[in-house]
């Protein structure tokens, strides 16, 4: 592990630590012999199941519903409208207050006069089994009175188009203005202005395991427990007591396993609401999982987004400014509770993030639309805020015959350069723009690369090669949802205890979907402690038994729920240190622990098991000196406090094939190398960005949710909606610089969202690298064989 | 025909017998009848690959199949081929290699790629690539699951010279 010059050793530089190791994940076997737990595998007695009878119309109008042929078929527990359910459960507004003017509607959680999106539930039905509740949510009969759909994110603000919510006046939910420097100044000073249009597909986030609620309202007990794929327990504790009136108390949410997230289950969706609602009105427990066209129609989609941009540059190279007009359409209504307003937000804080250039304008607007709601998706805003920056780069270079490598290595903020901030007001602490880039040159042997590509030019093969800086924001602080209001925790605590065995129990209030969570608390609790790690069991998932935190979003968990386990375990250290000194008429300085034992910290000889200690400790206090209460267990929680996020950086490279004669695209390789900080587990790490980088190169290539003029869904199944498949993804090498943030003792910052980041806009520039011969430049992703060919004129 | 038809089958060395609903997929017969969740449902129309089992010696996605078409039929799941030590080498190298993180599309990844296994020892990443492709993994962009079943073909040529010992547990 590289740290700076001059850092003293810390806790993590242990000789048994697992900082820094790639070490196996614990518990794997669990899922590799299909003996996980995930919601959709959950039955609870009296439990029953729950269909939604769901809206065929993008926006219309209900005129009646008649549930009574329904309710005498086979198994049904109970039909149930959206007025029926507004007795249980009350509607909520997302909207947060640090957005400034974003504005949305009352969403229910089953619609009542008007149904908004093609998906909208309209009627539950409750049955013994799914099969059964199908048979009879096909018996509902929905009387509608179709209204005109707003279905073009273009026309949404004009006058002639209706207004959504009538009681909000008109479409627009959100704006943002943002202008930095002398920009109109620093266009007419340039010697190029490069102006383009860039347009992204609406995607979804395709989670493997669909969403799925097991909602259980014990009417003896008062409480509801909520068994949910989440990645953040206790905001749904908060959300789910608030609208059905209960107390925080009275709700517990257990996560299990978890089939795949990727910020799609981090918000709270209207059906799951519906089914807590359902729980406690009908006292039992009751399922819900989506299908894979619900999925579709009602999990959040994402970066529909249409963005005219421009960029001055002088002849020298010098970027002289960025200026952006975004425009997207985010549904019916802002989601709850994190609102689909950050996501423009981010763009406009994003764009030109990496370049030194202080003049920058923007715009974003954020209008409502009759389709799926869109919120955020896995590295919100950054691969908008990516292509856009690092299309415009590419163009620059082109206007002025300059290498994309030199352009960038020109602009880029200096590796000497820290602590400073952008254009857009981003604080960076210490980024590594430069190494990183050379790293990355390095890697993929980019002169090399340039040579065949020309050589294989001569022969009509068009290869091409894409650069993308990026920057990342994690480690987010209060200031992404505690100062707008919503009751999301952005600090996260650890509670760790020896058990009467010397074996460690750890719980965290960070949550798993599979990046390792599990694997980074043990190894860090590991490490400090000085146990071996499979001697420490990780709880989390559950509000009952961990401490109150955030959860595993937006590249926290490492970052700051292992800082938090960092420090409660020095806790403990400390306090089995004191013990042990009284049991061996020592002193704590003069001991250490190693390999389970405590040991002499000057020559590591063993003196005390921690299994022996812990038998004395717990079974004959008795023997202890007077005077000593042992407390074998700590608890620490912790939140970033002096940056509202750590950044990180990266760069990525694309190399691909364009088939000019089908305009299909071979992605050949892809390159990576990011900077996030203190390292923790390799291989997590390095599997992190690469499941990320594959994210992005769907985006870029196939995924798509194709709506009609109507506002229908055109292709809700994954025949029609293409993900990244394994043939078509190339093999991705991954390299770091490690610069740890100085904010905490771990070091770490978030990786989550690096490899999803540049991949698409990597591709982008290596498309149109690859193009450049014809003269045709591509703005659009996903880069269908159509466009490509449409833009040679080929068709 | 909608009333139950009785099935007799064999589940993972077990005979098990049932009346099922003509209706009823494979996939939820298996985990709802049986309480075998190790196969999951991803797609419920064939695409994920999720749901992927065997059936007399065959993968297949199993919420394309009808239960009753599984009658006299010889079925084996992830919990048997885990129990049986079959894949014991292919799932010790995934967990190595961190091939899955979420886990839900592992249990059929692990069936799916023993199927190449038996038939190409020494399948090239392409071939793996290829032959996986009809199996859905959101969390790891394919290369370690690549390389964990690259790994395990290296591993079962240099135990087992012959092709048709490789299915062995080590």
């Amino acid at each position: 592990m590289n740290r700076p010059e001059g850092k003293t050793l810390s806790e993590l530089d242990r000789p048994n630590s697992y900082i820094g190791k790639t070490v196996p994940r614990p518990n794997l076997d669990r899922l590799l012999q299909g003996r996980g737990l995930y919601v959709s595998d959950i039955e609870l007695p009296r439990m029953a199941h729950v269909v939604f009878v769901r809206s065929p119309h993008a926006h219309a109008r209900v005129i009646s519903i008649d549930t009574q042929g329904a309710k005498k078929k086979p198994g049904v527990v109970a039909v149930v409208t959206g007025e029926e359910l507004a007795a249980v459960i009350t509607p909520w507004v997302g909207v947060l207050s640090h957005m400034k003017g974003l504005k949305s509607a009352p969403q229910r959680a089953i619609a009542t006069e008007r149904v908004c999106w093609q998906g909208e539930a309209v009627v539950a039905v409750v049955a013994s089994s799914r099969a059964a509740a199908e048979d009879a949510a096909d018996c509902v009969t929905v009387e509608y009175e179709e209204l005109e759909p707003v279905t073009d994110m273009r026309t949404a603000l004009d006058p002639a188009t209706p207004v959504i919510h009538a009681s909000l006046g008109d479409n627009l939910a959100f704006e943002r203005t943002f202008e930095a420097g002398a920009v109109d100044a620093a266009f007419a000073e340039a010697d190029e202005v490069a102006e383009a249009e860039f347009v992204f597909g609406r995607h979804t986030g395709v989670t493997l395991e669909p969403r799925s609620v097991v909602a259980d309202w014990n009417a003896a007990e008062e409480r509801l427990t909520i068994y949910q794929g989440t990645q953040a327990p206790h905001m749904v504790q908060n959300i789910a007591a608030l609208h059905l009136g209960l107390e925080e108390a009275q709700v517990r949410v257990v996560c299990k396993d978890v089939g795949g997230s990727f910020g799609i289950k981090v918000h709270i969706y209207a059906d799951e609401m519906a089914t807590y609602a359902l729980s406690k009105h009908l006292k039992r427990p009751i399922k819900y999982v989506a299908d894979r066209i619900e999925s579709f129609n009602t999990d959040i989609h994402a970066r529909d987004h249409r963005c005219k941009a421009r960029i001055g540059v002088k002849r020298d190279g010098t970027i002289t400014a960025f200026e952006i007009d975004d425009l997207t359409g985010i549904g019916p209504y802002s989601m709850y509770p994190r609102t689909s307003a950050i996501e423009a937000n981010q763009v406009v804080n994003l764009v030109g993030g990496p370049y030194v250039t202080p003049n920058y304008r923007a715009r974003a607007r954020v209008v409502f639309q009759n389709k799926n709601v869109m919120c955020q998706y896995r590295a919100v805003g950054h691969p908008i805020a990516c292509s856009i920056t690092e299309g415009l780069v590419d163009l620059a270079a082109g206007r002025i015959g300059m290498d994309p490598v030199e352009i960038r290595r020109r602009n880029l903020f200096a590796d000497d350069a820290y602590p400073c901030a952008s254009a857009a007001g981003l604080r960076f602490e210490l980024l590594s723009h430069h190494a990183s880039l050379d790293r990355l040159l390095k890697m993929m042997n980019y002169d090399a690369l340039r040579a065949e590509q020309a050589a294989l030019r001569a022969k009509n093969i068009h290869r091409g090669i894409g650069i993308a800086s990026f920057i990342e924001v994690t480690n987010p602080s209060a200031a992404f949802y505690g100062v707008g209001g919503a009751k999301i925790s952005s600090q996260d605590g650890v509670a760790i205890r020896l058990d009467a065995q010397g074996a460690v129990v750890c719980q965290t209030s960070i949550t798993e979907q599979g990046q390792g969570s599990e694997s980074l608390t043990a190894q860090i609790v590991g490490s400090v402690l000085g146990v071996s790690m499979e001697k420490v069991r990780v709880i989390l998932g559950d509000t009952d038994q961990t401490p109150y935190g955030g959860g595993t979003w937006a590249s926290r968990g490492a970052g700051i729920g292992g800082e938090a386990a960092l420090q409660a375990a020095k806790i403990l250290r400390k306090n089995i240190l004191d013990v042990a000194a009284a049991i061996l008429q020592s002193t704590p300085a003069e001991l250490d622990i190693a390999n389970n034992a405590v040991v002499n910290a000057n020559d590591g000889s063993p003196r005390i098991e921690l299994r022996e200690l812990a038998r004395i400790v717990y079974f004959r206090p008795d023997t202890l000196p007077p005077g000593i209460q042992p407390e074998l267990m700590a608890t620490r929680h912790y939140v970033p406090r002096q940056y509202p996020f750590a950044f990180t950086n990266g760069v990525q490279a694309s190399w691909l094939e364009v088939d000019t004669d089908t305009g299909f695209v071979k992605l050949l390789k892809h390159w990576v190398v990011e900077d996030c900080g203190t390292i923790i587990n390799p291989q997590l790490v390095d599997e992190q960005i690469r499941g990320g980088v594959v994210q992005g190169l769907g985006a870029a290539l196939f995924e798509k949710c194709i709506y009609d003029e109507r506002g229908q869904l055109t292709n809700a199944n994954m025949a029609d909606y293409l993900v990244p498949m394994s043939g078509e993804m190339p093999d991705i090498d991954v390299g770091h610089v490690v610069s740890p943030t100085s904010e905490s003792e771990l070091g770490a910052k978030g990786a989550g969202e690096a490899g999803t980041a540049g991949a698409a806009a990597a591709v982008a520039n290596a498309v149109n690298d690859a193009l450049k011969p014809f003269g045709a430049v591509i703005t659009e992703i996903p880069l269908t064989p159509q466009l490509i060919l449409t833009a040679l004129k080929r068709i | 025909m909608t009333a139950p038809q009785a099935i007799a089958l064999q589940v993972n060395g077990e005979r098990v017998e049932a009346h099922v609903l003509p209706r009823i997929n494979l996939a939820d017969f298996l985990r709802e009848h049986l309480k075998l969740t190790g196969t999951h449902v991803g797609c419920e129309h064939g695409v994920c690959g999720a749901c992927t089992v065997r059936v007399n010696g065959e993968i297949v996605r199993s919420c394309l199949m009808l239960a009753v078409q599984a009658n006299e039929a010889v079925v084996e799941t992830i919990e048997g081929l885990s129990d049986s030590g079959e894949i014991s080498d292919l799932q010790e190298a995934f967990r190595a290699r961190n091939a899955l993180q979420c886990g839900y599309c592992t249990p059929a990844m692990l069936i799916t790629a023993q199927e190449l296994l038996k038939v190409e020892a020494e399948p090239d990443r392409d071939q793996i690539r290829e032959h996986l492709s009809g199996n859905y993994c959101r969390c790891t962009g394919y290369q370690a699951i690549v390389d964990a079943v690259e790994a395990t073909a290296k591993a079962r040529k240099n135990k087992a010279p012959r092709n048709r010992d490789a299915g062995r547990a080590p």
